[in-house]
């Protein structure tokens, strides 16, 4: 009962809603002055802690600064913590993880125990820890993350290439004479990727959180930047008064995050291996 | 011969996402009482799917039509309370993975057990010689202190032989048969087959054998219907088939078996791959891969004809086949 | 046919079996599984040698012995005279191209992410078998010799069916010009009208590419149709070795004779109720001591329970290891 017809046609739903999220984000992230009605750092005395209205669509903060302009701006900022404090540990933990699960033996055993290490501290812990040491800010953050979540990549990745090795097209390239690297790298990894991608637009939307927590414990991107986690920190002492200090960037948050995990879903679709 | 099973026009279709495709199409065959019927055809045929269509061993989205007529009842239109008694009672079924068949976190006397409180009216002590009976019956020794063991410390043969028991605690009046000997060694798988006749004989049982394995038949059945695209193709005795195949891909089939004084030379080969069930070709559903195909084998599906005594075939071009001779020697 | 291509001598191979915490801390011995018990035979070039047997006599452990996809534990095999265990670099490339291995999976074997066209490429641009230039060229040819329409080169594995894919794997083989090829189970996954097709093929091909051919199968009827000479396998030692021809009608191992018997005849007025061979097969981590299948010969004396028969002559080439010369004709297998 083989279904081939119609099987390349359709892209999944998801990815095209997420896709839709992430490209206006991008688009937002590069351009924010285009988008953005003020400056997001001017201060208006005239204007503080106004409600949302028609000249101020997401009203504005304690400093008279505009919500909305903050909320677009931010983007850059935010949209890059998702991109660097990501795609480091997905390239590093891809190859650990390619090597270690072709290796397997005492290589894997090591790896094992360097998982433990790692999964035993809460992750949030272990960044503030390794940020508390360098000193806050954005770079420090990235070097933070990227210390720590490599291990998350190279895990699924050494679990799959793991399963791959054992597949009849492993040993066949090995009895072709194919040299290693050219069968971890060309043959395996293309085939147990998947998961690790699918994890990586996870992480991505869990990075955001990350970048916002640090920022709202001071640790990230440090004020007057306009970034959510910032915003969000900005707004705390106003919630009951002016909630729309914090609402907007949070929303801002769950939409990105809506996106990356939509696009995830449906890539996990698209690259899955047909048999 | 007394006839047990009638099966007239069984039809079993799945919905696809493409529209629905035809397992089965319009299969008719009788069975009678102590006789093997080996269903044998390649994959996708519809060989395994017409045996579990027998006794609606189907998902939901299966529909069925036509009808299969066992001890004078329609198996078809059974109450569900009717078809239980049936099915795993009048009617046992054995399968060709052991290992994924049995349960594997229950003993294997438990498994018996559970089949003799479903069907028969035994006491618990009954019961218990009755499983060491069975386990006794398919020849695995040592059958008290088997019974405790779980199907993971029997080897394949030992856990088809405990599926076979575990089949026969019904006392069946029909054994169904999907390649139980398929996943076995030679030797193995002799000896399961040998079972199954010597059972057949002591238990008075008729049985249905799936098979892709020509050897198989040809050692096993009494008659044999094969199966090409969901449909019946060819039935006969097993002798009269070997004898002389009068359908095209009967024959085909027989001549790609290597044979003793042929050695190193050609098969006679079917061109082509079996086809799959959502692009089933118009006409004679063989005809792309036929020799013998003509005009009429593109455009039209050939009716069953009865050429011989207990001898049917649906091949437009049968005597040209019969012509040709047997690849059989 | 005396020029040896591959010898093989005192091979033995076996995999551990992992021991839980409570066997280690309590010292209990390591457990394997004895894949390869001492196997010795020669491969001449040009031929076609059958390796046959029951599942866990140790046939694909040899076939991947062969192409060095396992190292020995002990034995050598010499590929035109050579030790294989010693070939490193570029020695080694040109074994591995010179013998290569096709597998019994049609779904496993082919890397699902790769085109036809790809796969092809790598074999031929690794190996330098053409200038990038012509490899388009020789795609074409190898799609031809294995009878694939040339629109196979872009599509991917799972567009084919599963005797497709044999003869991409085929195709794949070939394209390295090897000169022995180790065809493991090579149609035991196949319908049966599809395996026709492809022993055809591999026929054809030996012929017209002068190949050398390990045919390791488990069907009987199928490695005598295919083989010049033929080595019977169980648990893990050759217990027979001949021409196929007189292996087949004059069988001097009752191992082989019950495997004969076994194979169900394809004539139905030739059947037996005699059960071919009593009993199961034993665990290869323990194997039995002495004669290998003294648990379940008929014939089993004294003597095999305590003394490994080894090989020893028949008749020309024919080889068989069982401590009895001579089966009664009444008990012969037809």
């Amino acid at each position: 009962m083989s279904v081939a017809v119609s099987r390349r046609a359709a892209i999944p739903r998801p990815l095209i809603f997420g896709g839709v999220i992430l490209a206006a984000s991008l688009i937002l992230a590069i351009f924010p002055a285009l988008f953005a009605p003020y400056d997001p750092n001017a201060f208006d005395y005239a204007a503080l802690l106004q409600a949302p209205s028609g000249t101020h669509l997401m009203g504005t903060d304690n400093f008279g600064r505009d919500v909305l302009s903050r909320v677009i701006h931010a983007y850059t900022i935010d949209m890059q913590i998702a991109i660097f404090a990501t795609v480091f540990p997905f390239l590093i933990g891809t190859v650990i993880g390619a090597l270690v699960g072709y290796i397997g033996g005492f290589a894997e055993t090591l790896f094992g125990r360097v998982v433990d290490a790692v999964i035993t501290f809460p992750f949030l812990v272990l960044v503030i820890a390794i940020v508390s040491i360098l000193g806050p800010g954005l770079m420090n953050m990235y070097i933070a993350v990227g210390v720590v979540g490599w291990v998350f990549y190279a895990r699924i990745i050494a679990a799959e290439v793991k399963v791959q090795k054992r597949l009849d097209y492993a040993d066949a390239g090995r009895a072709m004479g194919y040299t290693h690297l050219r069968i971890i790298f060309r043959h395996l990894l293309p085939n147990a990727i998947t998961p690790a991608v699918v994890y990586w637009m996870t992480d991505m939307a869990l990075a955001i959180l990350l970048g916002s927590s640090l920022g709202y414990l001071g640790l990230g991107a440090q004020p007057p930047a306009a970034e959510w986690g910032v915003q969000i920190a900005d707004g705390k002492n106003f919630m009951a008064t002016a909630w729309w200090i914090s609402v907007f960037p949070g929303l801002a948050i769950v939409l990105t995050g809506l996106g990356f995990s939509l696009t995830g879903d449906g890539l996990a679709e698209v690259l899955r291996t047909k048999k | 011969m007394k006839t047990v099973l009638d099966v007239r026009n069984l039809t079993t279709r799945f919905a696809g996402p493409s529209g629905a495709l035809v397992a089965v199409n319009d299969v008719s065959f009788s069975l009678g009482e102590r006789e093997i019927l080996g269903l044998v055809g390649e994959s996708g045929s519809g060989k395994s799917v017409t045996l579990r269509s027998l006794i609606r061993l189907l998902p939901s989205m299966a529909g069925q039509s036509g009808e299969v007529i066992w001890q004078g009842r329609d198996i078809l239109n059974m109450s569900p309370k009717d078809l239980k008694a049936v099915r795993g009672g009048q009617i046992s079924m054995i399968f060709q993975e052991p290992t994924t068949a049995l349960n594997p976190v229950l003993p294997i006397g438990l498994q018996i057990d559970e089949n003799l409180r479903a069907h028969t009216k035994l006491t618990h002590r009954e019961r218990l010689i009755r499983a060491r009976e069975l386990m006794d019956l398919v020849g695995i020794p040592e059958a008290a202190r088997r019974l405790s063991e779980y199907p993971h410390q029997f080897s394949g043969g030992m856990k088809q032989r405990a599926m076979i028991a575990i089949a026969l605690a019904s006392n069946p009046r029909l054994l169904l048969a999907d390649e139980p000997t398929t996943a076995l060694d030679v030797t193995i798988q002799d000896q399961i087959l040998k079972l199954i006749l010597d059972l057949r004989d002591e238990l008075a049982m008729s049985v249905i054998f799936v098979t892709h394995d020509l050897g198989v038949v040809a050692a096993t059945c009494d008659r044999m219907a094969v199966m090409y695209a969901g449909r019946i193709v060819e039935t006969g005795t097993v002798a009269d088939v070997f004898a002389q195949p009068m359908h095209a891909y009967t024959r085909g089939l027989l001549g790609s078996v290597p044979r003793v004084g042929t050695e190193r030379s050609p098969l006679m080969s079917i061109e082509g791959t079996p086809p799959s069930l959502s692009a089933i070709p118009q006409g004679c559903a063989f005809h792309p891969r036929c020799d013998f195909a003509t005009e009429i084998c593109r455009a039209t599906q050939p009716d069953t004809k009865m050429l011989a005594a207990e001898h049917q075939v649906a091949c437009h071009n049968s005597l040209a086949v019969v012509k040709t001779g047997s690849p059989v020697r | 046919m005396n020029d040896i291509v591959i010898s093989a001598s005192g091979l033995r191979k076996s995999f551990p079996l992992s021991r839980g915490l409570i066997e280690r801390i309590s010292r209990q011995p390591a457990l394997a599984v004895h894949a390869l018990n001492d196997v010795s035979f020669a491969l001449y070039r040009g031929e076609t040698l059958g390796i046959v047997g029951e599942s866990g006599c140790g046939k694909s452990t040899l076939a991947r012995c062969l192409v060095r996809l396992h190292e020995l534990d002990h034995g050598e095999i010499h590929f035109e005279g050579r030790d294989i265990a010693a070939l490193a670099g570029s020695a080694r490339r040109a074994f591995n191209r010179r013998v290569q291995m096709i597998f019994q999976d049609p779904y496993s074997s082919l890397n699902p992410r790769m085109t036809v066209r790809a796969i092809l490429t790598e074999a031929l641009s690794v190996h330098a078998m053409r200038a990038a230039a012509e490899i388009p060229a020789r795609i074409a040819e190898l799609l031809d010799l294995v009878r694939l329409p040339q629109d196979a080169a872009d599509r991917y594995p799972h567009a084919f069916s599963g005797g497709q894919r044999q003869r991409i794997g085929i195709a794949r083989a070939l394209a390295v010009e090897p000169e022995v090829l180790v065809a493991d189970e090579l149609v035991s996954a196949l319908d049966l009208s599809v395996q026709a097709q492809v022993v055809n093929l591999l026929l054809d091909l030996q012929q017209r590419l002068d190949l050398t051919v390990v045919f390791v199968a488990h069907d009987l009827r199928l490695v005598r149709h295919i083989s010049h000479r033929v080595a019977v396998m169980y648990l893990g030692k050759i217990v027979e070795i001949g021409p196929s021809e007189s292996l087949f009608t004059a069988s001097q191992h009752p191992y082989t004779r019950a495997l004969l018997a076994a194979a169900p005849e394809l004539d139905p007025s030739k059947r037996s109720r005699k059960i071919a061979a009593k009993g199961e097969l034993p665990s290869p981590i323990h194997p039995p001591t002495g004669c290998l299948f003294n648990t379940r010969c008929p014939y089993a004396f004294e003597r095999c329970f305590t003394e490994r028969p080894q090989l020893s002559d028949r008749s020309a080439n024919h080889q068989a290891a069982c401590h009895l010369t001579h089966f009664d004709e009444k008990d012969s297998v037809k």
